[in-house]
């Protein structure tokens, strides 16, 4: 490399896509820029200009419109922009100026169509927004749990072991003093150096063998032998281990390959500890269950409490171990379900049984199955018909508000918009739920329907879950039809636009202002939820949870071929954003939020979110498109 | 470079009709070609002038005393900086390095050791230049010390116009009658230097004293000085010197 052209390399290396190619590439683009100087104010891309070249900003700031003139980007230092162009028609699409004194690298269309052809990241991180979210979802699955996590974890305690000279009933004694199911044998020898370590008092030990439950059984008392026999005597040679810093997924297929279900595990030549395929197993379907079967063994509201700092810390271990946000937002789900169902078992050997049957209904994040480690309570209650208010009413007003104390002692804290059973006009008979949906579906206004959409996502917790089923079975067969209300409903999923993206450390808006932080919820997620959820509803969908919907909408016609699948990598994406800062301020103690500020936010995760934003962008322009308020027409 | 020297009366030289007549005397062949490759005329606008920044490396700043260590040239436009374009030679020097000049220009002896006399590189140099106005930032350098180098070698020497982004500086931070206003009141005066310079117009700081980055910067500054205190149209009389 010619030292000369380090200045510029280097700049270029700091940052995206650039950091992750090759040296060789490196060099390679850095000997073929050119450099050009453009004075604030001044024009850099004029529309349908040829393009030429990829623009790089060494220093200054750019920014970039639509056709129209819109404001469609702020960049600055290290980004780069009139890919989309040089890709498509080679025409200029999106004009550039300069907002500052701005000094631009040139990267000649010929070193980008190289770079293109030879580094996948590159023509990923280049080429339309969805390859990249893909890959960044995909990674997030693939870097998921048991092929990243070391066995060593699943190492809970010191093995038990003995000398070959036992006999084996003092082995299998042994064994099942410690509750174990497998014994190591150790030899006083140093034969074979892969299996010798040194104990504390300086003796060489070599393991010999391992001796399980079903050994004992095949290998002792089915050969009639003598408990007095030397376990040196019968324990096999064949020694199949790992080291502790193997992956479980290697450990596993380590099992599945020899046909052993005990994996002694090492650290160098000592060992540390027996696996068992059932630890495994235990592994991988879930870390919360422990959890849900702790809260059923709660009696009083007070345990329940005590149990809420292990959700933090199974949320936590959940995403450290690379769960996706749907299994973070399943379990997440499960465990606040069963901290209601819990409660309300309580409170019905509290307050004796119901007088008449009644479903508590669960909506919002829950009903998705997505809640989040921030989150409150957003519930109802539906009585049976037979409910007469005067008679029965104390009643339920007693285990609603029983349960609604007692989730927020558990910490899911009372709604903001009082969506709860506690509030009278959300504890009511069947029938008047259904005339409640029917009116929202035929005399829509968004104001209205902004307010009572939470109820839009709804699920049965516990009771009668026929009463949530047929409220679910009338929004499915009315929302198609109405064509009023999914206009409606639209614009209220228009309300909350995502930013542009991010410009240096701040959060750019469309009318070009910026701000320190964004709330990932208001502007990402949940936008992208109201958004899914006007489709669902337009195609008769009865799925709650956000992915199910869209492949129930993917089923349809609905959206054009590949949309579904780009605004499902998008809302992952944006959800694992949230996530993972959530963790982060799990980790430093300060109280998680929806907040995330751009500095912290790692240079490659900025474009990607940026890539959902504008996914999410265009998702709401068709919105808005599809679902018109139809002309003359006020519904049926 | 703090040092400047005192300044010397301005005289807008005819330089097509001075190389016109050197042309035919020239007895070496690349001088010239250099000289039948005229630069372009005084009204041409800045925008449609080839140009070539130049910067060198050299051992002190007398051209008597000292020698050149090193050359980078990038041809360019008013729109177009052309890296691949760039030129780099380290040369060996008549007289040996003396530690002080190592460490300012970091160019070491070993390096030196293997590299050709300047004379192996006058042909390919001249070429580069031929045709293109030279840009340099303090031209009280390069000039005399190519012009110099080169009559040792070849017994003639090589003298061209050039555009100086540091006069242009001067012009703007030392000559008007705000930067005299600021002298009076004991203000100092504003840098002209290089990296000073390049700050005022938002261009990046370069790890300096190497010969092709710091004519990677000029080229750069006089981009940024046209865009802001010129035109494209502005003719090439108004700035080259």
């Amino acid at each position: 490399m010619d030292v000369e052209l380090l200045e510029i390399r280097q700049h270029m290396g700091q940052h995206p896509p650039f950091d992750r190619l090759s040296d060789s590439l490196l060099d390679k683009i850095a000997s073929r820029v050119e450099v050009s100087y453009f004075k604030t104010g001044s024009d850099i891309l004029a529309l349908n200009e040829t393009m030429t070249d990829l623009c790089y900003i060494r220093s200054g700031a750019v920014e970039v419109y639509r056709r129209q003139g819109d404001l469609y980007n702020r960049l600055g230092e290290g980004d780069i922009f009139g890919h989309f162009s040089l890709l498509r028609n080679q025409k200029v699409r999106f004009p550039a100026k300069a907002i500052e004194d701005t000094l631009l690298y040139f990267i000649p269309k010929a070193v980008f169509q190289q770079l293109c052809e030879e580094d996948e990241d590159f023509a990923d991180f280049v080429e339309v927004e969805r390859p990249r979210l893909e890959t960044a979802a995909e990674q997030q699955k693939k870097s998921n749990d048991m092929m990243v996590t070391r066995i060593r974890k699943l190492v809970a305690r010191y093995p038990v072991m003995v000398e070959a000279s036992t006999t084996v009933q003092q082995a299998a004694q042994q064994v099942s003093q410690a509750q174990a199911s497998a014994v190591l044998v150790l030899k006083e020898d140093s034969t074979h150096p892969r299996y010798s370590f040194q104990d504390s008092e300086g003796k060489t030990w070599q393991v010999c063998g391992i001796l399980t439950d079903s050994d004992f059984r095949t290998r002792v008392v089915a050969e009639g032998l003598s408990p007095q026999t030397s376990v040196g005597e019968v324990v096999s040679s064949r020694l199949i281990t790992v080291q502790s810093d193997v992956s479980i997924y290697e450990a596993m297929l380590t099992m599945l390959r020899n046909n052993v279900h005990h994996l002694p595990v090492l650290y160098r030549q000592r060992p540390m500890g027996v696996v068992h395929l059932s630890d495994i197993i235990r592994y991988e379907t879930h870390s919360g269950l422990y959890l849900v079967s702790n809260i059923f063994h709660q009696s009083n509201i007070e345990g329940l409490a005590r149990l809420a700092p292990d959700v933090s810390a199974s949320f936590v271990r959940m995403v450290q171990e690379g769960a996706n946000s749907h299994m973070v937002g399943s379990a997440l789900s499960t465990i606040g379900r069963s901290f209601s169902r819990r409660l309300l078992e309580l409170a019905e050997e509290k307050l004796g049984p119901p007088p008449v049957a009644y479903c508590f209904m669960v909506n919002g994040s829950m009903a998705r199955n997505e809640q989040s480690i921030v989150t409150d309570q957003d519930n109802a209650l539906i009585l049976s018909d037979d409910f007469i208010p005067e008679e029965h009413d104390a009643y339920f007003k007693a285990l609603a508000d029983f349960v609604s104390e007692g989730l927020d002692a558990c910490g899911y804290t009372y709604c903001k918009g009082d969506v709860m059973a506690t509030n009278s006009q959300w504890r009511q008979p069947l029938h008047v739920w259904k005339s409640y949906f029917t009116d929202w579906i035929n005399n829509p206004t968004p104001e209205r329907l902004l307010h009572s959409s939470i109820f839009f996502d709804l699920d049965s917790l516990y009771g009668e879950d026929l009463f949530v089923e047929a409220l679910q079975d009338l929004i499915a067969e009315k929302a198609p039809q109405s064509p009023l209300f999914l206009a409606a409903m639209a614009r209220n999923a228009l309300n909350r636009t995502p930013p542009l993206g991010f410009f240096r450390t701040f959060v750019m808006e469309k009318d070009g202002k910026h701000n320190n932080s964004i709330n990932l919820k208001r502007r990402g997620t949940a936008p992208m939820v109201d958004l899914i959820r006007v489709h669902a509803l337009a195609c008769g969908s009865k799925a709650q949870n956000t992915f199910q919907r869209l492949d129930d909408i993917a089923n349809t016609q609905l959206l054009a071929t590949g949309m579904s699948d780009k605004l499902s990598y998008a809302f992952e994406f944006m959800c694992m954003s949230r996530i993972r800062h959530q963790v982060i301020d799990l980790q430093e103690e300060r109280v998680p939020d929806n907040n995330i500020e751009p500095e912290n936010v790692a240079d490659s995760e900025r474009h990607t979110l940026k890539d959902a934003f504008q996914v999410l962008s265009n998702a709401q322009k068709f919105l808005k498109f599809r679902y018109p308020v139809p002309a003359n027409r006020t519904g049926r | 470079m703090t040092f400047i020297r005192p300044r010397r009366k301005i005289t807008q030289a005819d330089w097509a009709k001075y190389m016109q007549k050197r042309a035919p005397l020239a007895q070496d062949t690349a001088i010239q070609r250099f000289f039948e490759a005229p630069p372009p005329s005084l009204d041409t606008p800045i925008a449609e002038v080839p140009m070539v920044a130049l910067d060198m490396e050299t051992t002190g700043l007398d051209e008597r005393r000292h020698a050149i260590v090193s050359i980078g040239l990038v041809p360019f436009t008013l729109g177009r900086i052309k890296l691949a374009e760039r030129r780099y030679w380290v040369v060996k020097p008549p007289r040996p390095l003396d530690e002080a000049s190592i460490t300012f220009h970091h160019i070491t002896h070993s390096e030196i050791a293997n590299a050709p006399d300047l004379d192996e590189i006058i042909d390919p140099l001249l070429e580069a230049l031929a045709g293109r106005i030279v840009v340099v930032h303090f031209r009280h350098i390069e000039r005399p010390f190519l012009d110099a180098a080169i009559k040792a070698r070849r017994g003639e020497g090589v003298m061209f116009p050039m555009i100086d982004t540091m006069s242009l500086e001067a012009r703007l931070h030392r000559q008007k009658l705000w930067a005299r206003f600021r002298r009076w009141l004991g203000r100092p005066p504003v840098s002209i230097r290089l990296d000073a310079s390049r700050r005022r117009y938002g261009l990046p700081s370069y790890q300096g004293h190497h010969a092709l980055i710091d004519a990677m910067a000029t080229a750069e500054l006089l981009q940024a000085q046209i865009a802001t205190h010129y035109e494209p149209s502005t003719p090439l009389s108004a700035l080259w010197t």
